[in-house]
């Protein structure tokens, strides 16, 4: 069964947006831990952050958020941020806090694979990643492996990723570790259509328009709609096969 | 070398997996260029046929009677400012590297200048970023860009100034980095470029240093430059660095004082100094000088400023306004507002030989000024 990952700004209202994801059928949250200046994101998650820094979200208000959420849903829960707050926080004390606050893992968007091999987290490959340092990121990732199927930023496109079937292909070749497919991947159609080729997918700036635009139910209608095309796309593929035991 | 980590050692490469492959790519194609002659008699050539170097380095006598101030004249050089050596370098190194368009960011306007011209020079194609209040306060560099043929894309969000404008040149890159050569203009972003760019700024400082010696026999008793990201800065301290009889002082704007009231952070893809909050975010900039309005400063600045080498200083808005005119009535030099402040400082020094960076001239800052 293919996974879905939903990205979700951190808020006071994210651990009932989370509820009603994992209701819906995400099998994973990630929770933005926003961030001023975030190099690897487009217009959409930018100016959620924004919003969110507005309103005095700070690491100590994540931390509970992430907390509240982890009391309310089973699924793994994973903090994504960049390298500037672990540098405030402490990177050490960063990784502790949020494990203590339910954190299956965590992802720096701007932290390269070859970059603090003690530093658990999950590692991302992009199209423009030669074999190698896929191995390198398959062998050092916490659980799975987060290919950003574009060359770009975070944000909708108007179509499925063309990139990202050459990528699978080369990470397949050096790793078992499930292959999560994000950046870029906005509707059902290119879920499926990743979900053909990955394990599972992240959608993260269409979740955000869809609370933007619908609150609670516009996220459940849209991780409902993922839920069913990924379903669709890729019925109960590979059961018992070792990613199906996977952390995820 | 110990490697730079998240809260150890400055510089590093912060930056999406996606970019490493590129930024790979460019610290080679610079390795094989600093070894190869031929790049080094292009460069030159171009330098002296196109640019204008050597610049002079004049003796202000009116400005500082009894004392001995020399300005290095950056603010002769084609295109108004010190940010043409770097840029006809990487303009270079972007056609070694085959790559036919060009991202630049720009804050004053003067390093979008200078990219635009060695772009339309070599037949690149350029988009220049800025940041909105930019566009608006340094109109005039906006005009001669787009004269120059450059696509200049306005940023409008956040402070609208400097620091946005490298954020949405990163994240172009980020999307096209096959086609297309970053151009940054300053000492900053992640490795190699801190180093590439503070290497093609050396010029300054070795003319300056063959200059002085020439005038004086002896090496001055301080070399006094502007800091911002802090290219002119480093361009001119680093062939100073080894001897210790010359004091080093970089100014940093009051209001955009990395190195003097920031903390260690990470921004735009390095671990440096930057004006940060303590839960890590950077915190708003705010100087009267377009080029000096930035959060963040290169790290080579950072580790001199640790070691104790480089001493940084402030000066307010006002106090770079005052330097501003009175160079102007004294000497018949309008000097930029960003080494303006580097002046205002100088003239304070207790020391009797001076370098001072002149980083680069003021038409643009009339609008400002006169208001």
């Amino acid at each position: 069964m293919s996974r879905l990952a939903i990205y979700l700004m951190a808020s006071a209202e994210l651990p009932s947006l989370a509820e009603v994801a994992v209701d819906a059928g995400a099998d994973l949250v990630e929770i933005g831990f926003p961030h001023s200046d975030p190099l690897a994101d487009g217009p959409v998650i930018r100016r959620a952050a924004e919003r969110a820094l507005a309103r005095g979200m700070d690491v100590d208000g994540c931390l509970d958020v992430l907390a509240e959420a982890r009391r309310r849903v089973e699924a793994p829960l994973v903090p994504m941020t960049y390298a500037a707050v672990l540098e405030a926080h402490g990177p050490d004390r960063f990784v502790a806090d949020v494990r203590d606050a339910g954190a299956s893992s965590v992802i720096v968007a701007d932290l390269p694979s070859d970059a603090m091999p003690d530093l658990a987290r999950i590692h991302l490959v992009a199209p423009t990643t030669p074999t190698p340092r896929i191995r390198l990121a398959a062998e050092r990732t916490d659980g799975w492996l987060y290919l950003v199927s574009v060359t770009g930023t975070t944000g909708p496109r108007d179509e499925a990723p063309p990139l990202l079937a050459d990528l699978v292909r080369r990470a397949r070749e050096v790793t078992a570790v499930p292959l999560l497919a994000g950046f870029g991947i906005a509707t059902p159609a290119h879920a499926a259509a990743a979900a053909r080729l990955a394990d599972g997918v992240v959608v993260g700036s269409r979740a955000i328009e869809a609370v933007e635009e619908g609150g609670h139910e516009g996220l459940r209608a849209l991780v409902a709609a993922l839920r069913a095309a990924l379903d669709a796309a890729a019925p109960a593929r590979r059961a018992g096969d070792a990613s199906a035991a996977s952390p995820i | 070398m110990i490697p730079v980590e998240i809260g150890r050692g400055f510089g590093g490469r912060f930056v999406p997996e996606t970019l490493i492959p590129a930024l790979d790519e460019l610290a080679e194609a610079w390795g094989e260029a600093r070894a190869d002659p031929g790049f080094h008699a292009e460069l030159d050539r171009l330098a002296r046929a196109y640019a204008g170097r050597p610049t002079p380095l004049f003796p202000a006598q009116r400005l500082a009677p009894g004392r001995r101030l020399y300005l290095k004249r950056e603010d002769l050089l084609h295109t108004g400012a010190h940010k043409l050596n770097n840029a006809l370098g990487q303009g270079l190194l972007a056609r070694r590297l085959g790559k036919g368009r060009v991202v630049a960011e720009t804050g004053a306007g003067q390093h979008g200048v200078a990219a635009a011209a060695v772009c339309a020079l070599l037949g690149l194609e350029c988009v220049v970023y800025m940041g909105e209040e930019d566009v608006r306060r340094q109109h005039p560099n906006v005009e001669r860009m787009r004269l120059l043929g450059a696509e200049v894309r306005p940023v409008t969000y956040g402070t609208r100034t400097l620091r946005e404008a490298v954020s949405e040149a990163i994240r172009d890159w980020i999307a096209s980095p096959g086609d297309t050569h970053y151009l940054i203009g300053s000492c900053v972003g992640p490795e190699p470029y801190p180093d590439v760019v503070a290497t093609l700024q050396e010029v300054i400082g070795r003319e300056a240093r063959e200059q002085v010696l020439a005038a004086e026999g002896r090496l001055p008793d301080a070399v006094v430059a502007c800091v911002g990201g802090g290219s002119n800065a480093i361009g001119l301290f680093r062939p100073f660095v080894d001897d210790p009889e010359v004091r080093l002082v970089g100014v940093e704007a009051e209001g955009a004082a990395s190195l003097s009231r920031g903390r260690p952070s990470v921004l735009h893809g390095a671990r440096s100094y930057a004006l940060a909050d303590e839960e890590g975010r950077i915190l708003d900039a705010h100087s009267v000088s377009a080029g000096l309005d930035y959060p963040g400063v290169g790290p080579e600045h950072a580790r001199l400023r640790e070691s104790g080498r480089v001493e940084y200083l402030t000066a307010s808005d006002d106090e770079a306004l005052d330097a501003f005119r009175l160079l102007s009535r004294t000497e018949g030099i309008i000097p930029a507002l960003e080494p303006a402040h580097a002046i205002a400082r100088a003239l304070e020094l207790d020391a009797d030989l001076l370098v001072v960076g002149l980083s680069g001239r003021g038409d643009k800052d009339l609008g400002t000024v006169i208001g």
